[in-house]
């Protein structure tokens, strides 16, 4: 079967999962990236590239930093964009997906930028929409947010970019985790050769070693000797029943305190996608700490989406 | 052009050439990326000694006017303008002006960094065929080329310049 993603000849045209995305391409959106990163120190923080071009933000489900982010990159791109809330709008109203997008398509819309609380939403508009425009998976469900792996994967480049020879780890909530399969993917491909996902067995998705990741339970082990971290966000919001004691119990276990940070490389790096609960899944010493590199990845996914933006753009 | 000039030649005129040009407020920025290539070795060549002269490269990827036909080139690479762009007179290095739309994206893109005293353009070899009311001030060779022929600057491992050309049938 044709990969939903490549147009005939091998190029990006919508991006919905960095699962069967080739290397070549990873590397591009990250190369072009690291372009992108210099134009927001100009005085005129713009380039013409999307310029005539309308980007519509289709925010199903709520997220204050991917929404401003991507709405950031657009303009920097000089697209026209707009944003919509649409938990708040027409679903409620009864109205369908697909009979939105219909109509924003109408309005002469050329790049969706969809996030959905259901596993497979971007993939159906991608099938969906007309031959010219161009789809971005910004989280769906469970299953992907392939900006957020890719950004991720942009910084760890930037501060450590020997990629052959790193260990990182992916501590918290794996299984609601549709960030962590997505860095898995991005990183693994892009040649890093020890992934470990450290996590209690309730927060594991089952064969999880199927993706090529060596399992921890024990933070104290799976910290040992890593140079990056990576931080997970426990979702109270997709969590159904009690699969764990409580977040103070958590905390105890696996969240990221300073002493537990000293058992990793003394250069690691810390990340988190954000929105961080503090003193759950991290201690504030650790995440306003000299190896917190959280914020840089917010500053970075603004290049990543611009880059991921203007190249779909192109490919028409 | 049945014989191709010796490119080093004309490196030594371009930069016989450059010299009388520059001043304390002078930039160099060289194109991506032979432009750069030629700004790497102009560089100790025209600056008075000890003295480095303010200096940069840019990649006009981003300023294209072809982006919404043929995509965004695969490979980028960032611009570096490490000085102030405001009230600096800014000499453009080109390996071959052809039709100037690069050298209209490089003015646009240097735009966006500030606005500068004054902007001139110097290119190794003129090949003729403009498209844009753009032209070099300094050119080491000229000549008139068909479009389907393709002149490049390419350069071996030692640093040394050469010329090729191609015909596209």
């Amino acid at each position: 079967m044709q990969n939903p993603q490549l147009t005939n000849d091998g190029k990006l045209k919508h991006l919905l999962s960095i699962e069967g995305l080739p290397k070549a391409i990873i590397k591009q959106i990250l190369d072009t990236a690291e372009s992108f990163v210099g134009v927001a120190e100009r005085e005129v923080k713009k380039v013409p590239l999307l310029r005539g071009k309308t980007v519509c933000n289709l925010f199903f489900e709520n997220s204050t930093r991917t929404r401003t982010t991507f709405e950031i990159a657009a303009k920097r791109l000089s697209a026209d964009v707009i944003t919509l809330n649409v938990s708040t709008s027409s679903q409620s109203k009864g109205e369908t997906i697909l009979d939105t997008i219909d109509n924003l398509t109408a309005m002469h819309a050329d790049m969706f930028v969809v996030r959905h609380a259901q596993s497979g939403a971007a993939h159906m508009i991608a099938k969906h929409v007309a031959p010219h425009i161009h789809v971005i998976n910004a989280g769906d469900g469970r299953h992907a947010h392939p900006t957020q792996g890719l950004l991720d994967a942009f910084t760890i480049r930037r501060y450590k970019p020997e990629m052959h020879n790193l260990r990182v780890a992916i501590v918290g909530d794996i299984l609601h985790s549709r960030v962590a399969r997505s860095e898995i993917h991005a990183l693994t491909s892009l040649g890093v050769p020890e992934v470990r996902v450290i996590a209690p067995k309730t927060l594991l998705p089952e064969n999880v070693e199927k993706l090529g990741v060596h399992v921890f339970h024990d933070m104290r082990e799976g910290l040992k000797d890593v140079d990056v971290v990576m931080m997970l966000r426990l979702q109270n919001e997709r969590m159904a029943g009690a699969m764990l004691p409580s977040s103070q119990e958590y905390f105890k276990t696996y969240g990221l305190t300073p002493e537990k940070l000293a058992l990793a490389k003394p250069d690691a790096i810390v990340m988190h996608p954000g929105p961080m609960n503090r003193g759950v899944e991290i201690d504030s010493a650790v995440a306003d700490g000299k190896q917190s590199v959280i914020l840089p990845q917010v500053t970075y996914g603004i290049a990543v989406r611009m880059a991921v933006m203007s190249i779909l753009a192109g490919n028409s | 052009m049945k014989n191709l000039p010796d490119a080093e030649v004309l490196f030594e005129q371009l930069a016989e050439k450059i010299k009388p040009l520059i001043t304390s407020e002078t930039a160099l920025v060289g194109i991506h990326s032979g432009g750069a290539w030629l700004m790497e070795r102009l560089l100790p060549l025209i600056s008075p000694a000890g003295n480095g002269l303010a200096n940069g490269i840019l990649d006009v990827s981003f300023y294209r006017d072809d982006y919404s036909q043929r995509g965004l080139h695969t490979e980028t690479r960032p611009s570096q303008i490490p000085f102030e762009v405001e009230g600096r007179h800014i000499i453009l290095i080109d390996d071959v002006f052809y039709t100037g739309r690069t050298i209209r994206a490089a003015m646009n893109e240097l735009f966006d960094y500030g606005r500068p005293a004054s902007i001139s353009l110097a290119v190794l070899v003129n090949r003729g065929g403009r498209e844009l009311p753009i032209a070099p001030q300094i050119s080491a060779y000229e000549t008139t080329l068909t479009p389907d022929q393709n002149l490049q600057l390419l350069r071996q491992a030692d640093g040394h310049f050469y010329l090729t050309l191609e015909e596209n049938s």
